[in-house]
Parts: structure tokens; C-alpha cells; sequence
């Protein structure tokens, strides 16, 4: 033990100051790509008539920044450098924007506002289905992201953002059942989440023989 | 084959919109465009102000005038959408599959020479070369409903000769009950072709298939322009099926075969994902693709982003009372 904390005292740690840094690169790069899609949309660059390349484009960014999201606990151990989970948030809540925009182009320019539509597509459409699922998973982890909801919610904060491990898996296989053909794309993001979630094998695993514990002694 | 003298879709002589007022109709409409460009959210105004990111591509045009007389015989009274999103909106996977790819990289695609064989169960097996499409049939101008499978529409002034024509020129053999289309395979124009990941993951040649009487019916269309001039490669140069009552993928594009058969031919998308798409297609706003609702349609004309608008689907993508006779006794949501 002690050897490898005089280790890592010597090694490189992440100051409080980088970690500042990151985030405003996160802002700006996402930033960024948001502008992009707004010059590419108005100059025609997504086609003469942008709904289906905003849709994708929203889409697959709140995809990646999920993903993004996701990758930051592993990096942090791996690197051994604890303080990396300080942007996880803001990558979160950046995943959770590009939601929403997703959303509002299907509802405002896709939809036209048919709100029945809307309701009976989600209802109908399995695809669509897990589309919401993902919508309203991210939704709730973004409304209890602040210190003051975890503080509010206490253990039950920490349960309801495992729900996070749902909303990962179910997000690629939403694109996966959208598309009319070309499944290489989404296949290579499921086997990504699937990557994601096994470097979590030992929180799972955890949760497998607590099950099997608390089960039958709390039935009886 | 029974054609009736005076079809709904065909209007009367006193109904034809005068060529000068179609050409002013187009007129106002491109001054409604200026209009529309000076807003703050315009796809033009903005075009011009962030011309920083990169320039505009300047793609090759090579279609020219093409005249056809019989203009605005068919649907005068719907409204266009403009030229440009018809250039610019394309699903021609063998190009790439998003909309945009098909105006870029089909942009030198070589349709001249071009040959057509036309062969099969038929008594005067021949070609077409690049002129006889243009020559060998009258062609008409026709406005005519295009409905994609994925639930957008817009509204094409098509230029093209009936189908019929063609097929009667051949003389189908007692045997013949379908005819089937194949697009070219030509992996060095088409990378579509030539890569899986490109082209969507289909199975080249692209292949297409309509029942004789279907072929026949005088709605049928082989199209090879529009707005005025010869087709653009990304909408199916130099020449394309165009079968308004039908999803869009059944109007396969850049033909180089027509074959007819006594046994119902193979179709692409059938073949991909036969439970989504099948031989018929026929639009119909009763029967949801399983993935998505085909009641309404959004509908691509003038303006910008935020001016679509979604509209009811009509059976037969409008063309009910032409064609419902056509499937009379069949269950059409089981011959989807």
C-alpha cells in the first residue's frame, strides 16, 4: 500500500485548473458542433430539405456524448486519476441538449406538432418506444444533476442514475431499428455499448448475488 | 387492354392551364422566393452571410432543354416542389444512402451512350440507344404525386412517354404477365456499387417489377426529364420508371433492361427486408410500414425548413379511381 501511494504521489495528477480547462473545451466543442449544424442546414449542406440530416446529426451526437460520457469513469481508473469524473456531468447534460434537439426536430419539423401522432407512434412504433424510454431516462438524470438534487435524493440519487446502463444499450438499438438499411453503422454503436457496459462486469456482478441474498429473506 | 377515352386525371381542353400563366405562376413563386430570402431565417439570406465555412460546390449540369408538348395536362392545380429540392433531395443508394450524396456524386455520371434492351416474351425484342429515349416514343410533360416509402412526398413535372407505348412497340407474347427493370451496374460510376457500406448494404443491380396491366395502364410513366429539361443523374438519368400510385422505390431509375416474364420478378427492397416492402407497394395510408406510420406525409415544397407541412396520405397516393380496379378482390394489407 504504501509503495503505491508514494507512487502516485509522485505520478502526474490532474489539477483542479485542468479540469476547468476540459470543460471549457467540452463547451466549445460542442459548441462548436452546434453552430456547424446550424451553417450546414441554413447554407443546404444537409440536403434541400434538412429534416432527416438534423434528425440524424442530433441524433447521433447525443450518441456520441453518451458514449463520451460513459468512457470517463473507466479513463479515470485506468489513469488512475480520480478527478476526470468532474466533467461526466457536463457531458451528460450536453448528451441530454442533443435529446432534446433530436426530439424537437422529429415533433416541430418532422411531425409538424401532430401531437396525436407523436403519442401514437411512440406507442405503435417499438423503435420509437425505446427512443422515449432513452428520452425520459436522460431527462431525469439531467433534472437531479445538481450537487443540491443528489444532496435531496441521497442513496436513491445513485440508484436512479444506474438507470443510465439502460438508457445505453437501448439507444443504439433505437438507430439500429431505424434505419431502412445499412446496419453496420449501428451495430458497430451496440457493440460499442456493449464494450461500455462490460467495464462495468463488477458493479453488475454485484448487484447478481444481492439479489440472490436478498430475495427469499425478504419474501419470507 | 381497355383505355378509357377520358380518364379523371386527364382534364378537359377548357381545364389546361394557358402556358404563359404557368410560366407566371413560376414567376410569382420565384418572387415569393426573393421575398422569402430576405427573411432572417431563409435558406438563401443565410447562405450569403456564412460563406465562411466553405464555398458552395458548384456541381457539373449537364441536362439540357428538353420540349414537351401536352404541358399541365395532368394536376396543373398542384403545387410544384421547386427544382432545386428535386435535384438536391435523392434516394439513389448505388450514390450513396444519405439525400444529399446522389447531386454530388452523380455528378459525372456518363448517360451518353446509353442502350436499353428491351427483350424477354415479347415479339420485336430491340434496343434503345441515348437518342431513340428521347425520340423513338412521343413524350408528354405530366405533374404527378411522388410518395416515398418514408412518408415525405413532393409534387414533379415529369416528361416522359407512357410505358405502354414501349411495351406495345414490343408486342408482349400471350405468355407474358410481368415486366421486369434493372438498373445499370457499373461499380466504376456507381460507388454505391463498389462499396457495401456506401450503398446501403443492397444487392446490386437494383431490380424492379410491375404486373402487365400494371405496366400498361396508361399512368404508367417512363420518364426522362423534368422541369423542361433532360433528367439530372440523381433523379434516374437517362431514363426512369415513374408509377405515381406507388411507393417511390418502385420507380427504379437509370434503366438498362426490360424484360418480360410469365413469373412475378424479384424486387429489391423485397428482398432486403420482405416484411417491410412488398412486390405491389401501392400507396396506402391504411397499411403502416411496420416501422412507421404511412396516414400522413410530409410534404417538400417552397420555402424553408420550418415551412413543411404534413398532409393526409390518399390511397393510391391519389390515384384511386385510375387504379383501384387494378387489385379488385385482393387483400391489399396482404399484398402490401
Amino acid at each position: 500500500m504504501t509503495s503505491v501511494s508514494t507512487a502516485r504521489q509522485k505520478k502526474y495528477r490532474i489539477s483542479p485548473r485542468q479540469i476547468t480547462a476540459l470543460k471549457v473545451v467540452i463547451h466549445l466543442v460542442s459548441l462548436f458542433f452546434f453552430v456547424l449544424l446550424i451553417f450546414q442546414t441554413f447554407k443546404g449542406q444537409l440536403g434541400a430539405d434538412p429534416v432527416q440530416g438534423l434528425s440524424h446529426f442530433t441524433g447521433k451526437a447525443a450518441l456520441n456524448t453518451l458514449f463520451i460520457t460513459l468512457l470517463i469513469s473507466p479513463l479515470a481508473q485506468w489513469w488512475k486519476q480520480g478527478s476526470l469524473v468532474k466533467v461526466r456531468r457536463l457531458l451528460g447534460l450536453y448528451s441530454f441538449f442533443w435529446a432534446v434537439l433530436h426530439l424537437l426536430v422529429y415533433v416541430l419539423l418532422d411531425l409538424n406538432l401532430d401531437w396525436a401522432l407523436l403519442a401514437s407512434e411512440i406507442a405503435e412504433r417499438p423503435y420509437l418506444t425505446v427512443g422515449a424510454v432513452c428520452w425520459l431516462i436522460l431527462f431525469a438524470l439531467a433534472v437531479t444533476s445538481t450537487q443540491s438534487m443528489q444532496r435531496r435524493l441521497g442513496k436513491r440519487w445513485q440508484q436512479l442514475h444506474y438507470w443510465v446502463y439502460l438508457a445505453v444499450p437501448l439507444a443504439p438499438v433505437h438507430y439500429f431499428w431505424s434505419v431502412k438499411s445499412g446496419v453496420i453503422e449501428p451495430l458497430l454503436y451496440i457493440a460499442g455499448a456493449i464494450m461500455l457496459l462490460s467495464f462495468r462486469k463488477k458493479t453488475f456482478k454485484r448487484w447478481i448475488p444481492k439479489f440472490h441474498q436478498q430475495t427469499p429473506s425478504e419474501e419470507r | 387492354m381497355r383505355i378509357r377515352s377520358t380518364p379523371s386525371w386527364q382534364l378537359k381542353e377548357s381545364d389546361v392551364t394557358p402556358e404563359s400563366v404557368y410560366h407566371q405562376r413560376r414567376d410569382i413563386l420565384k418572387k415569393l422566393g426573393i421575398t422569402l430570402a430576405t427573411l432572417p431565417l431563409a435558406t438563401q439570406a443565410q447562405a450569403n452571410i456564412f460563406d465562411v465555412f466553405s464555398d458552395d460546390e458548384k456541381i457539373p449540369d449537364r441536362r439540357r432543354a428538353l420540349k414537351a408538348p401536352d404541358s399541365t395536362r395532368f394536376h396543373p392545380d398542384l403545387s410544384l416542389t421547386p427544382e432545386d429540392k428535386i435535384l438536391k433531395y435523392n434516394n439513389f443508394y448505388e450514390f450513396g444512402t444519405d439525400k444529399s450524396d446522389p447531386a454530388r456524386r452523380a455528378a459525372n455520371f456518363v448517360t451518353d451512350p446509353w442502350k436499353v434492351d428491351v427483350s424477354g416474351m415479347i415479339a420485336r425484342p430491340f434496343t434503345l440507344d441515348y437518342d431513340d429515349i428521347f425520340k423513338r416514343f412521343p413524350i408528354e410533360e405530366r405533374i404527378y404525386r411522388l410518395r416515398c416509402v418514408e412518408a415525405w412526398s413532393m409534387n414533379v413535372p415529369w416528361i416522359g412517354f407512357p410505358l405502354a407505348s414501349l411495351l406495345r412497340y414490343a408486342q408482349p407474347t400471350s405468355h407474358a404477365k410481368f415486366v421486369a427493370f434493372e438498373t445499370l451496374y457499373d461499380p466504376k460510376q456507381m460507388p454505391g456499387q463498389a462499396s457495401r457500406r456506401l450503398g446501403g448494404g443492397i444487392d446490386y443491380p437494383y431490380v424492379e417489377g410491375l404486373r402487365l396491366d400494371e405496366a400498361m395502364h396508361p399512368l404508367t410513366l417512363i420518364a426522362v426529364g423534368l422541369y423542361g429539361k433532360t433528367l439530372a443523374p440523381q433523379n434516374g438519368a437517362p431514363l426512369r420508371l415513374v408509377v405515381p400510385w406507388k411507393y417511390g422505390f418502385k420507380s427504379i431509375k437509370s434503366i438498362v433492361k426490360i424484360t418480360l416474364t410469365d413469373k412475378q420478378p424479384p424486387t429489391t427492397w423485397n428482398l432486403l427486408a420482405p416484411q417491410e416492402y412488398g412486390f405491389y407497394a401501392n400507396v396506402n395510408p391504411q397499411v403502416d410500414h411496420p416501422r412507421w406510420s404511412q396516414a400522413s406525409e410530409r410534404f417538400i415544397g417552397e420555402g424553408n425548413l420550418f415551412s413543411s407541412r404534413r398532409q393526409p396520405t390518399l390511397p393510391f397516393n391519389g390515384y384511386a379511381s385510375d387504379v383501384a380496379s387494378l387489385y379488385k378482390g385482393m387483400d391489399l394489407r396482404k399484398f402490401y
